[in-house]
């Protein structure tokens, strides 16, 4: 009988914090449309498919890696018959995607995803001053 | 109408049946690649040659570190080093005595991995993040090292430095072409595999102005390194240890 | 089923021993942020000593964790009954232990986030692939032990038939997690300190003084704690080990030198120059092997004197002693004399740096707590078996 007050006061305190995300995003004025990338303006076919880059590109970057790693093996021969050089700077950033920060960084920032492959693999348009972490 | 435990017994021994004969085939190895490898990439290394460079020439030095984003430490024991200068006792431990070191004096040698045929650093990798490849080299895999520094253990030359710290702020001169590494991985000479992919010589020998620095395939007959070591009296450092080092020195 | 409950219970003693503990690991990683932040940079390794504090901490407490089995073995194998009460204190040991070792092994790691690795690509050619299986099977023998039997006990019936063989298993895996933890020394060419076959037994014969060591200085603090009388016969038969272990290890360190010295093998004698006298003027470790070697001697002269072993006072300070000097012996001076000189024959000394301190302090305040909250689980679970009537 006494704890009501009690009671009430927790569920309070906890639906306040249950809701966090809703009226905290309210407040900063996120809006709810995702990511807007802009398309590369030099390259209109992507290595793959786009629908599969979309989903999968991550698995296509690692499947590169491994394969010019490990298997010394540097040539890509894409669905289209066209072949590409294996190299993460020089092929998907300086022939395709070399507007990073339109293009790349637009999804990755809005899914809060940082890529640390930039630790290492170099990007030329950035002022290289620190990895990230 | 075989019963439910004639069943069960027969399938048990069928699995094993199968089971064993996939490992028998894993014991007996697959067909012999080392055989019939093509390339053995090895170098030699010409001290006289090299003593004939001007006075503090570190072109190879340079040319690598360049090359490659090695970064320059001022802390000694932080440095990152993929081929340097020793003197010739601390290269040959236990050769010099207070005799001969005159005629070593001031000669330094050019150090650098050996890439061993028996290395013991890949024995030891737990992740397979450096290996042996087909054609002597022992690569590395950035992305894969862990960091736990047992190939440094095991290296009998010390040729391999760590990442202590951040590499990035402390590279000179950033070359766009090739990656740099991060904090908390081993790195060390790959006898610049990203060139002998596009065919041409590595950093170093191309940079030498002597041409004190030969590299070349063992297997073939008619190439520069074979015929320097058919020709000269070559050694190798610590081969007592059985590593089987691809990097001669010209007596 | 974890008997936690037992831990959170406790007197005012207890709980600001248990916060201290927090306060020490709280700080410790905080260091550790910082090293995630900066690098292995901030420790005092280099390129040239490459393992240090970390993998010297492994190394001993690796040992620590395989000396349960000198109470398991005994009381299971030869029905000895005097240490029916103690072998699931040894188990609880063991099982922190091995937890200061995977954490030791972790804040060591330059790419902690990628520890996966070594499950995601095995490699069953290198030693340390099987380090880690052992290690991780051991912890797991002794919680599954520790739990079963300490269970069975709360419930007053005997443990379940199936314990046994488990039990009897981590025996011979005891043996295994010290021996891969020696291979990993013993097989690299270049490194003369540590390429030497008598490196595993060596390992074990200090395991085995060091664990029980500390084991009877557990049982003696337990005694005090809980006013109960001292486990008097099983405090006895440990001394006896340690007694066996410590003069078997000293002779094999005897028998290293001699080999070292009387082949007159550079290579041989160097680290043990370095370590004992110095060299080319670099003494830093010096200090620390002559006093690992005289309380070796002298904690050895006295537990070979019965009345000394017998008397409890001086085999406290016989036990600290023993601890001690096998700390810096296997710890210190041999994971960094093996680094001295280098293959090139360069002499780089190493001392730890405060962060690196801190972080290993931390780890040593894991397994105080661990041990704190396992012995107060299974010490509580005894008396309340004994006193049912005390509780509240």
């Amino acid at each position: 009988m006494h704890d009501r007050p009690r009671i009430y006061a927790g569920l309070l305190v906890f639906l306040g914090l249950i809701t966090f995300p809703v009226w905290h995003n309210l407040r900063a004025g996120t809006s709810s449309k995702g990511p807007e990338p802009k398309l590369p303006v030099n390259a209109k076919q992507c290595v793959a498919p786009t629908s599969y880059m979309r989903t999968s590109h991550m698995d296509l970057l690692i499947a590169w890696r491994d394969q010019a790693v490990r298997s010394n093996n540097r040539s890509y021969a894409a669905f289209d018959g066209k072949t590409y050089n294996v190299s993460l700077t020089g092929t998907c950033l300086m022939q395709c995607h070399s507007a990073k920060a339109d293009f790349c960084d637009r999804c990755h920032n809005y899914a809060g995803f940082t890529a640390y492959c930039w630790d290492c693999h170099v990007d030329p348009r950035q002022q290289v001053a620190r990895s990230g972490r | 109408m075989i019963g439910r435990k004639t069943f069960l017994r027969l399938s048990g021994v069928s699995l094993l049946a199968v089971a064993g004969r996939k490992v028998i085939a894993a014991l007996a190895g697959s067909p012999s690649t080392a055989a019939s490898t093509v390339t053995r990439w090895a170098m030699v290394v010409d001290p006289v040659k090299c003593a004939k460079a001007a006075e503090g020439c570190t072109k190879c030095i340079d040319a690598c570190h360049a090359a490659h984003n090695v970064p320059a430490l001022t802390e000694r024991r932080h440095e990152v080093k993929w081929i340097w200068e020793e003197p010739f006792d601390r290269a040959f431990p236990s050769q010099q005595t207070s005799y001969t070191e005159a005629v070593f004096h001031g000669k330094p040698l050019v150090v650098l991995c050996n890439h061993c045929n028996n290395p013991p650093c890949v024995r030891v990798c737990p992740t397979k993040a450096t290996w042996r490849r087909e054609d002597g080299l022992v690569m590395m895999d950035w992305h894969r090292c862990i960091g736990c520094r047992y190939c440094m253990a095991a290296c009998p030359y010390g040729s391999r430095s760590f990442n202590w710290v951040d590499p990035r702020p402390n590279i000179r001169n950033l070359n766009a072409d090739f990656p740099t590494r991060t904090k908390g991985v081993v790195e060390k000479c790959t006898f610049c595999e990203e060139r002998l992919a596009k065919g041409r010589p590595p950093a170093c020998v191309e940079a030498c102005p002597e041409k004190a620095l030969i590299f070349g395939n063992l297997e073939d007959p008619q190439s520069e390194v074979r015929s320097l070591l058919r020709s000269r009296y070559t050694m190798r450092r610590k081969p007592e240890l059985g590593t089987q080092p691809e990097v001669f020195y010209i007596i | 089923m974890f008997m936690f409950e037992k831990a959170v219970v406790g007197s005012r003693r207890y709980w600001i021993w248990v916060l201290c503990l927090f306060a020490v690991i709280g700080v410790g990683f905080l260091s550790y942020l910082r090293q995630l932040d900066t690098g292995l940079g901030i420790t005092g390794l280099s390129r040239d000593v490459t393992w240090g504090l970390y993998i010297a901490q492994f190394t001993f407490f690796v040992g620590v964790a395989a000396s349960a089995v000198m109470v398991v073995l005994p009381y299971y194998l030869h029905n000895y009954k005097a240490f029916g009460r103690i072998t699931i204190l040894g188990e609880f040991l063991a099982i922190s232990a091995v937890t200061m070792c995977m954490l030791f092994i972790f804040v060591d790691m330059g790419q902690p986030r990628r520890v996966l690795n070594m499950l995601l690509y095995p490699s069953p050619n290198s030693v340390m692939f099987w380090d880690f299986i052992s290690l991780g099977g051991y912890l797991a023998l002794n919680v599954v032990i520790a739990l079963v039997t300490l269970s069975a006990e709360r419930k007053g019936v005997a443990p379940p038939g199936w314990i046994k063989p488990v039990i009897i298993l981590s025996i011979p895996w005891a043996v295994s997690i010290h021996t891969v933890t020696a291979f990993l020394y013993n097989g690299l060419p270049g490194r003369h300190l540590w390429l030497t076959a008598i490196l595993a037994p060596r390992f074990l014969a200090s395991a085995f003084a060091a664990g029980p060591a500390l084991l009877i200085l557990l049982c003696m603090i337990v005694g005090r704690l809980m006013k109960s009388a001292p486990a008097t016969e099983a405090i006895r038969a440990l001394s006896l080990i340690v007694t066996y272990a410590m003069a078997i290890n000293v002779f094999f360190i005897l028998m290293e030198v001699f080999t070292a010295f009387y082949s007159q093998i550079p290579g041989h004698m160097e680290p043990f120059q370095y370590m004992f006298a110095g060299l080319e003027g670099r003494w830093a470790l010096v200090p620390w092997m002559w006093t690992s070697g005289l309380l070796a001697v002298a904690s050895l002269a006295l537990l070979l004197v019965p009345a000394m072993r017998k008397n409890s006072k001086v085999l406290a300070v016989t036990c600290v002693m023993v601890f001690v000097s096998l700390w810096i012996d296997k710890g210190i001076g041999l994971i960094v004399g093996g680094f001295v000189p280098t293959p090139l024959g360069d002499i780089t000394e190493y001392s730890p740096t405060w962060p690196e301190i801190s972080i290993t302090l931390a780890i040593w305040a894991v397994g105080c707590l661990m041990i704190t909250v396992l012995y107060k689980i299974a010490l509580s679970v005894r008396s309340d078996l004994a006193a049912p009537e005390s509780q509240p």
